[in-house]
């Protein structure tokens, strides 16, 4: 088929720019270790809150300036309510549902996941800044949905 | 002329198609009033409620309505009178949809059913939501057989290899369309009714979700082929030009139908369950639109260039001042594809890997499709039925029409322009998308984003006030406007341009390697699904 000369430049420029674009996407998840939370684990959402770690949800030290949360998110609230670590620390948030899908965002910083029940999701996240962090659900789960959200309090 | 029972068909289609965006853009107004803190909802009425029905009526309901109508009307020009078959076949599917969408919409106003358009698990709406679904699903279906039907007795006829452009695009629309919602359908049918029925207690909530992210992505280029369709081959002859390549556009149509279904897990990358190797794999597939998009846009600009100069345009840029910009079939099309330019940019920055982390779920996404579906493809909606309605009611398009036209066009893009320009911004910082007002227990940053919900208030205002307008127009041109006749306006391809290779036209071939690009890119992570699957979920109803 022939193709006008004008239309061979933009279409090589489109394949450039494409090529462009898949490669620093690609360099950043497999180089840099840029990948989206894709958790295989799994577990009954029924029996979440009786399944470990999940029975006993809270914030744990794992090192210096190292933290695990292990969260629930129930409609319409995440537990634990209220976290606080000291600035500089970085944290592993381990969360799941016990009911319907809910999001798990925090505005300011790139932590953003779905939260499926029977599945967990987790990602981690270190806070350079002090300040009140908000943890808010960003997935329609209900009446209530605007209402759902926690607080993450870094400390200077 | 257009023939009389050919008229009708596509006139009930445009009738449920307006009646729908009126409803839906009333629920959009009270949203963004809402949302930007101006009003509080009188008691009985949900936000999220409304939040339903604005999805369902105008994301659903008035795009595949106005396409079946254009695509009836388009056909029967192109192709002939439909015969009888497809007529009657036409007809089925408009009163399986029709029913489908009235059971919808009431069980939405009982609130029964606010789960929103992508009614994800393990919310549970009641059985008759999902039926009223299928019903508008295998309606649809209905329309893609009576088309094809229609094309392939052209065929038979004919003997000719190649069809009309128009009916081209028209079957390969359909075609796209009925392999999407194939996932849709089996999640309705098979996963939600008999879990809603209670015949079933749990349903699998990533299954479900990753079988509508199958037909969520193609749905988005179900809207925007018909506006191509208007692009290709509407406009050049619009603006007194000609289809730059025949051979061109049909490519287009073939690489959207292979790139635009195996790639919905770009909507599920911050999903646990998927591996990332499949989910980059898709966005791979995702970024490969790039190309046929931007073929488009060279087609077009080819088009007003070569256009231009023929009318003796000099310089540089000079042929952009002779194109008919008074004339509302070209101006509503046109601002459209102009403001396609950002709105593409943005859907590639959403499909990217990890750019998708800052923007999933957030206001960003609301102002991204906000100008694809609702500004590109909706003005090109606009723009087609200023010559549609009065070409089927047998009437004119008069001056006064075309100003209003113009002026309507003009609120859309600056009401557009605020909202959506406000939805990116909040998105950004932040503000998480489908959600009522809030300030989250007076959070200062939740405190940063009211100003900008209250600039969505004021542009959802002046796009309702621009929907009134539109309705008024559409009202006028079917049934008050001086009687006479109004063309459809199909393009000539350009003489100089090569002939059609008829292989794009080999149907089997492209249909084969769609389905082969589908089974490669689900089969693995699908079975991994399956097999590694968790208990399922019972339902809930939190609303």
């Amino acid at each position: 088929m022939h193709i006008h000369k004008y239309e061979k430049i933009w279409l090589w420029f489109g394949a450039v720019c494409l090529v462009g674009f898949l490669s620093i996407v690609g360099v950043s998840a497999y180089a840099m270790g840029n990948q989206p939370p894709s958790h295989m684990e799994t577990l009954d959402p029924k029996t979440a809150t009786a399944t470990a770690p999940f029975d006993k949800p809270g914030l744990f030290k794992k090192g210096s300036k190292e933290y695990e949360a292990v969260m629930l998110a129930q409609a319409f609230t995440f537990t634990p309510q209220k976290l606080s670590v000291p600035v500089g620390s970085t944290v592993t948030f381990k969360v799941t549902s016990t009911d319907v899908v809910h999001g798990f965002q925090i505005p300011a910083t790139n932590v953003n996941m779905m939260i499926t029940p029977g599945y967990v999701s987790t990602i981690t996240q270190t806070f350079t800044k002090p300040g009140k962090y908000l943890i808010l659900c960003n997935e329609y789960c209900g009446t209530g949905h605007q209402v759902m959200a926690v607080t993450l309090e870094v400390t200077a | 002329m257009i023939n009389e029972k050919d008229t009708r068909l596509s006139k009930a289609f445009i009738t449920v198609s307006f009646i729908a965006l009126f409803l839906g853009a009333t629920a959009g107004l009270l949203q963004t009033l809402v949302r930007g803190g101006v009003i509080e909802l009188p008691a009985g009425i949900g936000y999220y409620q409304l939040l339903t029905a604005h999805g369902v009526l105008l994301a659903l309901i008035f795009t595949t309505y106005f396409i079946m109508g254009f695509l009836y009307a388009g056909i029967s020009k192109t192709l002939g009178t439909l015969y009888e078959v497809p007529l009657k076949t036409g007809w089925l599917g408009f009163w399986m949809m029709t029913f489908g969408t009235g059971l919808a919409t009431v069980f939405i106003l009982l609130n029964k059913a606010t789960v929103l358009y992508t009614f994800y698990a393990p919310l549970q709406a009641s059985p008759w939501f999902y039926i009223a679904l299928v019903h508008v699903i295998v309606g649809s279906w209905m329309c893609a057989f009576s088309m094809w039907r229609q094309y392939y007795i052209w065929k038979q006829i004919t003997k000719k290899k190649l069809s009309p452009l128009f009916s081209f695009m028209a079957v390969m629309t359909m075609a796209m369309w009925f392999i999407a919602t194939l996932g849709v359908a089996a999640a309705v049918i098979f996963q939600f009714i008999p879990w809603s029925f209670g015949w079933v207690e749990k349903i699998d909530i990533l299954i479900s979700r990753t079988l509508f992210w199958y037909f969520g992505h193609p749905l988005v280029y179900f809207w925007l082929l018909p506006a191509y369709m208007c692009w290709y081959v509407v406009i050049p002859k619009i603006i007194g030009g000609k289809i730059f390549s025949d051979a061109l556009a049909r490519l287009s149509f073939v690489l959207f139908l292979l790139f635009s279904i195996p790639v919905g897990f770009h909507h599920q990358l911050l999903e646990p369950g998927i591996s990332h190797s499949w989910k980059f794999f898709q966005v791979v597939l995702t970024f490969m639109v790039i190309i046929p998009s931007l073929m488009t846009a060279f087609s077009m600009f080819a088009v007003f260039e070569t256009t231009g100069r023929r009318k003796g345009a000099k310089g540089l840029l000079g042929w952009l001042k002779v194109l008919p910009w008074s004339d509302v079939r070209f101006f509503a099309p046109m601002v459209g594809m102009l403001i396609f330019i950002p709105a593409g940019a943005g859907g590639i920055i959403n499909a990217s890997h990890q750019l998708n982390q800052v923007v999933h779920n957030t206001l960003w996404v609301t102002g991204h499709f906000h100008l694809t579906v609702a500004s590109s493809v909706t003005l090109t909606f606009f723009g087609i039925s200023y010559w549609l309605i009065p070409y089927l009611s047998g009437r004119t398009l008069t001056k006064k029409m075309h100003k209003l036209g113009i002026i309507q066009t003009v609120m859309w893009a600056v009401g557009m322009f605020l909202m959506s320009g406000a939805m990116h911004l909040v998105g950004l910082f932040g503000a998480p998308r489908r959600t009522a007002y809030t300030t989250y227990s007076d959070h200062p940053q939740a405190a940063e984003w009211i100003p900008y919900q209250a600039v969505m208030a004021v542009g959802g205002t002046i796009l309702f006030l621009a929907i009134l307008l539109v309705l008024y127009i559409a009202y006028y041109l079917a049934f008050r406007a001086p009687k006479g006749e109004t063309e459809f306006p199909i393009g000539e391809v350009e003489a100089a341009a090569v002939q059609t290779p008829i292989i794009l036209e080999n149907w089997k071939l492209w249909v084969g390697i769609s389905a082969m690009l589908i089974l490669i890119a689900y089969t693995l992570p699908f079975w991994h699904m399956i097999e590694h699957a968790p208990p399922g979920s019972q339902g809930y109803k939190f609303w």
